[in-house]
């Protein structure tokens, strides 16, 4: 270790835990993480980069045709999606979170992690099911066909699935466990000793959670709230499937239809601004607010008893998202694959699943390494730049993945031609592509694609731990390294976990990168069901989609247990 | 991804992390060198095209190697450039023949089996690009409420006699914005987006799910006539797995319009050779094996879509439904280079909202 030398810090206003810590600083180590912090960050924002580059060259501008006739629609198609399943999506999950949390009621322990399975659910994939149910040919239409005598399509009134309503109900069904799983960590967090005081201070239940319970928790439903948010811009397979016109409908159109990637590319760069301002509202709203826990934070919490009517309607509450989210879609995949088990099962559907598998591990290992680096090095060199350029590289998540894919063509295939031109020169072979068309990009991509899952839930998990901590162990001889492995990674395990097993359900689900960038021959569960549903070939693809719901599952319980023990065992 | 040399010196759990992820790569890069090999990048469904890729090595021995993907498989080429592993780009429509095309990433094929194979009207004058197989854009009607010779042609779903009886899917579909891009070739722009409007005020509903669903939106009585590819209709007649399409089908005629002037509008599933071709000669081999005899029967018995090369026996399907119509033989170009001015079109009515 180095003298301490103490850093001027740059910005004079930085809340406490910024100024603790860079007096601490080691000069050398904390540098050595600032760069490689840096260079990560540079490296996973490559592709972001590449797409406001392409921006800069329209084969025409398309703005003056799009604002004059779909502009406004798509923006405000937008809005109301993001609004409906960011606003659905924190109904559900907050107020089950709160119940399975705060509450005693039938079936609570079951519900804790039922919650969680939507999750395993690709967004395509549950649009698929609901039109198959929900259609004029489907079996509920069908049964209320037979029962009331109607005969055809004028004789009755029924809600129509594919239609913007119906998107923002999909989309909420399966996206809303990111705010379930971190409004319900919040909730473990900060329970037993608020809670108690809450109580003693004369507050129900429903009080308890109004004026004690969703304050505290606000960070985590934001972070959930901006992940939702995020996952829904970028969605194309479902809004696209009931013909919703988005901004992401924009993108493609313009780029395939009117061959204009450039336009498209703009499209894309305009709704990261959006989203970016989204973000940096919501930051500053709680600007203010700074939370760290004191050690006795978990006393086993005593639960609100709830009886009669109110249990009936929490264990409602919690029952209906778990059915429409889960039950139904499962049995209707399942179904499916059982009836066309013979046609559709092969040999090749186990080396399809282990791929998914093994792609999607290896990717939550890797987002979560990039997200350590890049949240311990900002802890470490707060105010030195570091935080814009993370906040960029997280930006991955709101691109449409396709663009996304081109977004990681351009440097990938740069960077192969350049080593082999080089070569060619010098040493007159051609090492051809080394890193294009190979696994390593559809991981790169997945590493974009999902850090700020990983990044997020790493860095909210450091936030808590207080700065004394960090200077305890510092002034105990241990460096920076040790100090995270020693000190911090047996605190954060829990989020660690969190975010890479969210990252690996992410991945098991993720299509539009993975079929643009994969080798040849080489399939992903998700590929392999894709090229079947998009033809509305539901029964040849269910088999499929439920092995990537079953894989799906294991890290959802995983994650549920976690999540249960950090409870129990800190 | 410059500079992985200098992470090493900055921290080892740099190092980690990136080392971490091209473990796995390596397993996957090793199938696009070996001798024998062709290798396809798809914009069409691999399981459409994998029996004749399937009938091509059991007869000729060489690897066919795919990656399908419907977007983002020409600029992949694009930017691998010179070190491209791509021999050939398979598309179901014009649209992307035309862009890579233009964009200089294909060459020419001088191939006599190809020229006797393919007619002029479906294959590039220059070489670059050759149809595999045919399809037109028709019209459905119900057998129930339309009578025969109530609708002739295209333009006549814009007349108001239809007035909320007419489905199709998206207008920004590619198949609707080469039929599109015909109207504009016809009768000019001005003339297009009138027909656009009226075709729009037609509607029975917000134009929405595939061509299939047209035809079973006839068959439930949402409307009365509907645009779908031709090939739809033997994929539902014979689909004995969901018998309910069978019953689709059976509700309706097949009417292939504009049959008293310039015949109904053609579609094109095709191939370009790329410019940077590792295995040209297997290239070449694989092209000229998809449109001789045994591909071109196979794509109409297994896909229902029409042979390009004459005199294929075509299936007895195609034979009973499909028999002799009146083709438009307009330049496929043509329509490709319609398209941006199509699209812009479908925004400008507002059809698909």
């Amino acid at each position: 270790m180095s003298s301490s030398s103490t850093q001027p810090t740059p910005m004079a206003h930085k809340p406490p835990l910024a100024a603790d810590t860079s007096n601490l600083v080691s000069t050398d180590s904390h540098r050595r993480w600032f760069f490689s912090a840096l260079v990560v960050a540079v490296l996973v924002a490559l592709p972001v980069v590449s797409v406001f580059y392409l921006s800069l060259f329209p084969s025409e501008n398309i703005w003056s045709h799009l604002a004059a006739t779909v502009l406004p629609t798509y923006i405000s198609t937008t809005l109301i999606l993001m609004i409906g399943v960011g606003g659905l999506s924190i109904l559900i999950g907050v107020s089950t979170a709160w119940l399975v949390t705060m509450c005693n009621f039938p079936g609570r322990k079951m519900f804790e992690w039922a919650l969680l399975l939507p999750f395993a659910v690709p967004a395509y994939v549950i649009a698929y099911v609901y039109t198959d149910l929900l259609e004029y040919a489907g079996p509920v239409q069908g049964a209320l066909r037979r029962f009331f005598g109607w005969s055809s399509y004028q004789d009755y009134w029924f809600p129509d699935i594919r239609t913007l309503g119906g998107a923002i109900l999909m989309l909420a069904l399966v996206l809303y466990p990111y705010i379930y799983m971190l409004a319900r960590a919040s909730f473990l967090e900060h329970s037993a000793n608020i809670q108690a005081a809450s109580r003693t201070l004369g507050c129900t239940a429903f009080q308890s959670f109004l004026r004690v319970s969703l304050p505290m928790a606000r960070p985590g439903i934001a972070v959930g709230l901006s992940l939702v948010s995020m996952e829904t811009i970028n969605d194309f397979g479902t809004v696209d499937y009931f013909a919703v016109k988005s901004l992401s409908a924009g993108i493609y159109d313009t780029w395939l239809n009117m061959s204009n990637l450039g336009g498209a590319a703009q499209i894309a760069s305009f709704m990261l601004v959006f989203v970016v301002i989204l973000i940096t509202l919501e930051r500053i709203g709680r600007a203010r607010q700074k939370q760290f826990n004191s050690s006795d934070r978990f006393k086993t919490l005593e639960r609100f008893e709830l009886r009669g009517w109110a249990a009936y309607f929490s264990s409602l509450t919690c029952l209906l998202p778990f059915i429409a989210g889960f039950v139904i879609p499962f049995l209707l995949l399942g179904k499916y694959a059982y009836e066309n088990f013979n046609e559709t099962w092969s040999e090749e559907f186990l080396i399809i699943a282990g791929n998914s598998f093994l792609l999607s591990a290896t990717a939550a290992v890797a987002a979560c390494l990039v997200g350590l680096i890049l949240a311990y090095s900002k802890r470490l060199s707060p105010g030195r730049g570091l935080v814009g350029v993370v906040r960029f590289a997280n930006l991955g998540y709101a691109l449409p993945g396709a663009v996304l894919a081109i977004g990681v063509i351009i440097p990938f295939a740069a960077f192969d031609n350049g080593v082999d031109s080089l070569m060619r020169e010098y040493f007159g072979v051609s090492t051809g592509l080394l890193l294009s068309g190979t696994i390593f990009a559809v991981l790169f991509a997945y590493v974009v694609r999902f850090l700020a899952v990983a990044h997020g839930s790493v860095e909210s998990s450091l936030a808590k731990i207080t700065p004394t901590m960090d200077m305890a162990s510092r002034s105990l001889g241990l460096n920076t390294f040790q100090t995270l492995v020693k000190v911090h990674l047996p605190l954060i395990r829990g989020g660690i976990m969190t975010g890479a097993l969210v990252v690996f359900v992410d991945c098991m689900k993720e299509l539009p990168a993975t079929l643009i960038l994969r080798p040849f021959n080489f399939d992903t569960l998700a590929t392999y069901v894709y090229q079947y549903a998009s033809d509305e070939m539901l029964e040849e693809s269910a088999l499929g989609a439920l092995l990537i719901v079953l894989v799906g599952l294991i890290p959802v319980i995983l994650l549920s247990r976690s999540i249960a023990e950090s409870q129990r065992t800190n | 991804m410059l500079s992985f040399g200098k992470i090493k010196r900055f921290s080892a759990l740099t190092l980690l992390s990136v080392s971490a992820l091209p473990m796995v790569a390596a397993v996957s890069a090793a199938s696009a060198n070996a001798a024998e090999e062709v290798n396809i990048y798809s914009a069409r469904q691999a399981f459409l095209i994998k029996p004749m890729l399937k009938a091509f090595t059991d007869e000729t021995g060489i690897k066919v190697n795919v990656i399908f993907a419907k977007k983002g498989l020409i600029e992949r080429i694009e930017n691998e450039g010179q070190n491209t592993n791509a021999d050939l780009f398979l598309t179901p429509d014009i649209g992307p023949i035309y862009d890579i095309v233009n964009k200089g990433l294909t060459q020419a094929v001088d191939s006599p089996v190809l020229e006797k194979n393919i007619p002029s009207q479906y294959r590039d004058p220059d070489d670059q690009w050759f149809g595999l197989t045919t399809r037109s854009r028709i019209i459905y009607t119900s057998k129930e409420r339309v009578k025969e010779g109530e609708i002739k042609t295209y333009e006549d779903l814009a007349d108001p006699k239809w007035k909320g009886k007419v489905c199709t899917r998206s207008g920004k579909h590619t198949y609707n914005l080469s039929l599109v891009g015909s109207m504009i070739a016809t009768h000019g722009e001005a003339e297009a987006e009138k027909w656009l409007e009226g075709v729009k005020a037609n509607l029975a509903r917000k134009p929405q799910g595939n061509d299939r669903a047209q035809v079973k939106a006839v068959k439930e009585g949402v409307c009365d006539v509907a645009l779908g590819n031709s090939y739809y209709f033997g994929k539902m007649i014979t689909n004995a797995k969901k018998p309910e399409q069978i019953g689709w089908a059976q509700s309706v005629n097949l009417l292939f319009p504009n049959q008293a002037d310039r015949g109904a509008h053609m579609g094109i599933s095709g191939v370009v050779l790329t410019k940077h071709s590792k295995n040209k000669d297997n290239a070449i081999k694989l092209m000229e094996f998809l449109s001789g005899p045994m591909a071109q029967y196979m794509y109409a018995q297994e896909n229902f879509e029409f042979p390009v090369r004459p005199g294929t026996p075509k299936s007895s399907l195609l034979d009973q439904y499909m028999g002799d119509f009146k083709a438009d033989d307009m330049s496929l170009a043509t329509i490709a280079a319609n398209r941006s001015k199509a699209s812009k079109l479908v925004d400008k009515v507002g059809f698909d909202n």
